[in-house]
């Protein structure tokens, strides 16, 4: 099923890739910061809001960078280049993420910044939406987002355009460590 | 027709950009749509969608009540009203309640339906459409040209223009660029703005959630950044269960863009906290605006089941012309027609309805299983039963409600059309037929019609009998047709018979909404058809068959006549069109053709009748393969050639490029004849022919299957 999401998330604009270890990714993160000049000074910020991923780790353990937040604020993600999250689900059939994003952080760092790093655990992709339903409950899950590729426009004249509103780009980091219930 | 109508029309028609874009669009949709759905049985899925929606409906009521109760519990406030002055003084309420001064919209037609915008921003706060198209049109001052792509009627230089003088600066006309200016200047409104308000692609009764489908992310932003959120839903987004949303987003997407699932889609459940540590506002409101009352007529209550995907309005050969703008109103196309009717009142439709060409092409591709031309034509009946039909109408219905004088009018036209005519064609029309020849060529009314010349034909006596209904356009101005069906029947060891008291099928009269003369004429030709033994009856016209084995009982049915109806019935089950009943005939092996024979190319003209209603497409073209011919398919070939009936009369701006276009098709295959099984489009594409002078020639399958059987 990852080849078929990838297939799919890739072919609307989505960059994917794969580790085995949460050290992995983070070995991926940080020189991917760098090489976007992440730094202290506005437009520059990467914010990474809550996640398993983190909490997983000891605090210490926590990557650091400067300009790199973990304190999500809405001016932070406003000033953010880069937003990093953990999406619960993915979806093969159509390259969707999915999350529930009720904690307004997941959604600022997901929708604000220009660029959105996701991790994924890779136990957790799915076939499509029919599963995903069984799995998701509106009473307790208060805004369930679903994300497939980066955001685009085609209002003008048909072309179509990346980056309107949302992130520009969307990297999308399975991450096997992250467990998942088909693992 | 209105003059400024008319007026908008034409502007429209010959406007490039708008033409050129929408053209375009629709072309690539058809592709990208069939692509989005491979794999998926769209048939089964369009069944669920309709069900579910269609179940919805039943119960409007229940539904929002149970949608307020359970968002309620969760925090929510719900308002539920069937008045749009309410909708817009409640929110205006809530704007003052919490010192709201800017406000941040997705896209939401339901508030364009009650013009929100205008009255907020009467009341003293700002307003900014957040959807890049919607903005670009809310600059604009405009109206959305579409349902899913609000500016397509603009093109980027246009766009530029607007941007550079609401920036005060020079902005190119690069379209990456001007994304990129939209961003920059809507990012600071969404972070001051004090309320967002949305629409809502769907609602879920059973756990008070709300969908909301888009591809720039700007309905997270408005759903997420303010304090407050507002929602506003027509009742007719209302689902009971909430795995109902999963067939929903399946087609959505896909019928709406050709996308497989948009960029993002979110499924709000109650207030969620701000970002301050408070809770949102969250109002949400069901409003009714006539849709309880829709729900109620059983003509227009499938009308709920629509998704707003727009599928048709992409596949409409005359939306492709004119765009929405000459629909006059927000909802645009065959189902805006339909909800203008209703959310604004009948009357407003009066115009626009004529649009409809009743191709069918919207009826396959609906997700919801509406039947748009259906309802547009109820509209019709509606119409011309408030108003009565107009004098002119009446004029020509009253001839063709007495078949004697209808007959003899026609018979004294081939004479009075005599000093007109060149060749085959006329080039102009006495009397009420005078508008026909705008704009292509027309048939010369024949010197001796059908009912004539069958009674010359020597038959030879057959055990089986076959009654042949002619249709107007074979009786006397193709008689020709007539004359090889009767020949080719012969063949297969049947004799054909021509009721003479059979009179017009009643489609023009139908398709203009005089149901009770389409009546009339009904009754008529079931007691001139059903007086003989005959195995069949069969026709040459796909929309007289359609009338002999459809609308007949629709009609009767629709005006409470019961007299005729079982006869109706009969008869119905009787009717067979020509290509399946030939087909028929070369499988029982009762007919067969020379073999060996190499006739060349010939490309196939699909009727809309033919292939849409009567589900017939491969029959003609197989039968063109075994008489010898080598068939090639044009480019749209089940696209209407924009006859329609009276429509090319009523609408020729309309119907002309939708002809040149089916002309151009033709002449792209290099195919020196096109074949179709309609004499109604042999006369449309004859027509154009004649003018365009290409030499390709056009002909009923009949005639060019005729000569090709064994004896």
């Amino acid at each position: 099923m990852y080849q078929q999401f990838k297939a799919r998330a890739v072919g609307v604009g989505a960059e994917v890739y794969h580790f085995e270890t949460k050290q992995n990714a983070l070995d991926f993160i940080l020189p991917f910061l760098q090489q976007e000049g992440t730094a202290d000074a506005p437009g520059c910020h990467a914010v990474w809001a809550a996640s398993p991923f983190l909490d997983s780790l000891e605090q210490t353990q926590w990557p650091k960078y400067p300009g790199l937040s973990f304190q999500v604020t809405r001016e932070l993600a406003a000033q953010a280049k880069i937003g990093i999250s953990q999406m619960e689900w993915a979806l093969a059939d159509t390259g969707s993420l999915v999350q529930d994003q009720g904690a307004v952080e997941q959604r600022l760092v997901s929708s604000l910044t220009t660029i959105h790093i996701a991790l994924v655990p890779t136990g957790n992709i799915l076939e499509g939406k029919q599963a995903l339903f069984k799995r998701i409950n509106p009473s307790t899950s208060r805004y369930i987002a679903f994300i497939t590729g980066p955001s685009r426009t085609a209002d003008i004249e048909r072309v179509l355009t990346i980056g309107v509103h949302g992130p520009e780009r969307l990297i999308i980091i399975f991450v096997d460590e992250l467990g998942g219930e088909n693992q | 027709m209105n003059n400024d109508f008319k007026a908008s029309i034409t502007r429209a028609v010959n406007d490039a950009n708008l033409t050129g874009a929408l053209g375009k669009f629709s072309e690539a949709y058809k592709v990208n749509r069939a692509k989005a759905y491979e794999g998926i049985d769209f048939e089964e899925l369009r069944g669920r969608i309709a069900q579910i929606k269609s179940q919805a409906a039943c119960d409007l009521d229940g539904l929002a009540e149970t949608f307020k109760k359970n968002a309620e519990a969760l925090g929510a406030k719900v308002y539920r009203t069937s008045d749009p002055n309410e909708v817009k003084q409640y929110i205006l309420k809530v704007a003052r309640d919490h010192g709201v001064k800017s406000v941040v919209k997705s896209k939401s037609m339901a508030t364009e339906e009650i013009h929100l915008n205008r009255y907020l921003m009467e009341a003293g706060i700002s307003v900014a459409e957040t959807d890049l198209g919607e903005w670009i049109i809310q600059l604009a001052g405009q109206t959305p040209s579409h349902m899913v792509m609000p500016a397509i009627h603009m093109t980027k230089e246009e766009v530029a223009d607007l941007f550079s003088k609401e920036l005060d600066e020079r902005i190119s006309s690069d379209i990456p660029r001007l994304v990129k200016v939209a961003r920059g200047e809507l990012r600071p409104k969404f972070l001051a703005a004090d309320m967002g308000i949305s629409g809502g692609n769907i609602a879920v009764a059973e756990t008070g959630s709300i969908v909301l489908v888009t591809n720039e992310g700007n309905a997270r932003l408005v759903t997420t950044l303010p304090r407050v959120h507002v929602a506003l839903i027509g009742v007719e987004k209302l689902v009971q269960e909430f795995d109902s949303v999963v067939p929903i987003l399946d087609a959505l997407p896909r019928s709406a863009t050709g996308q497989l699932l948009t960029s993002y889609v979110s499924i709000i459940t109650g207030p969620t906290p701000n970002d301050d540590g408070s809770l949102k506002e969250l109002h949400i409101i069901l409003m009714d605006n006539r849709r309880t009352e829709m729900a109620k007529d059983p003509k227009f209550k499938q009308a709920l089941q629509c998704i707003r995907c727009g599928s048709c309005l992409n596949v409409c050969p005359i939306f492709r012309l004119v765009g929405g703008h000459v629909f006059g109103g927000i909802y645009t196309g065959g189902i805006g027609t339909i909800l203008t009717a209703w959310f604004d009142e009948l009357k407003k439709s009066e115009d626009i309805q004529g649009l409809c060409i009743q191709c069918g092409n919207c009826n396959p591709v609906c997700p919801g299983k509406l039947d748009i031309p259906e309802m547009i034509m109820e509209i019709r009946r509606r119409l011309v039963l408030e108003k009565g039909q107009t004098l002119v109408q009446k004029a020509i219905f009253g001839v063709v409600n007495n078949r004697k004088l209808f007959h003899s009018m026609l018979r004294a036209a081939s004479i009075a059309g005599k000093p007109f005519t060149s060749g085959k064609f006329i080039r102009h029309l006495p009397l009420f037929l005078s508008d026909l020849t705008d704009g292509r060529s027309l048939p010369a009314i024949a010197g001796e019609p059908f009912r004539d010349s069958f009674a010359k034909i020597k038959q030879p006596k057959c055990q089986q009998k076959i009654a042949f209904y002619g249709g107007c356009l074979i009786d006397f101005a193709y008689p020709e047709m007539g004359i090889a069906l009767v020949k080719l029947l012969n063949k297969a060891g049947i004799e054909v018979t021509f009721p003479l008291e059979q009179t017009c099928c009643g489609a023009p009269a139908l398709y203009n909404g005089a149901y009770e003369v389409a009546a009339q004429n009904a009754t008529d030709n079931i007691q001139a058809l059903m007086r003989e033994e005959v195995t069949h009856v069969v026709s040459a016209c796909p929309t007289c068959t359609v009338a002999l084995t459809h609308e007949f009982v629709k009609t009767l049915d629709t005006l409470g006549q019961s007299e005729w109806l079982p006869q109706a019935k009969k008869l119905a089950e009787k009717t067979i069109d020509l290509a399946t009943l030939v087909k028929q005939l070369v499988d029982a092996g009762r007919l067969s053709f020379k073999e060996g024979e190499q006739l060349g190319k010939v490309t196939y003209h699909d009727s809309c009748h033919l292939k849409r209603t009567l589900n017939v497409f491969e029959q003609p073209r197989e039968l063109l393969q075994k008489a010898g011919y080598q068939v090639t398919e044009m480019f749209e070939c089940d696209m209407c050639c924009g006859m329609g009936g009276s429509y090319s009369m009523k609408l020729p701006e309309i119907s002309a490029p939708i002809l040149q276009k089916k002309l151009q098709n033709i002449k792209e295959t290099g195919a020196p004849v096109v074949a179709m099984d309609c004499p109604g489009c042999v006369m449309q594409i004859r027509g154009g022919f004649d003018k365009d002078s290409s030499g390709v020639r056009v002909q009923h399958t009949v005639e060019l299957l005729v000569d090709r059987l064994k004896d």
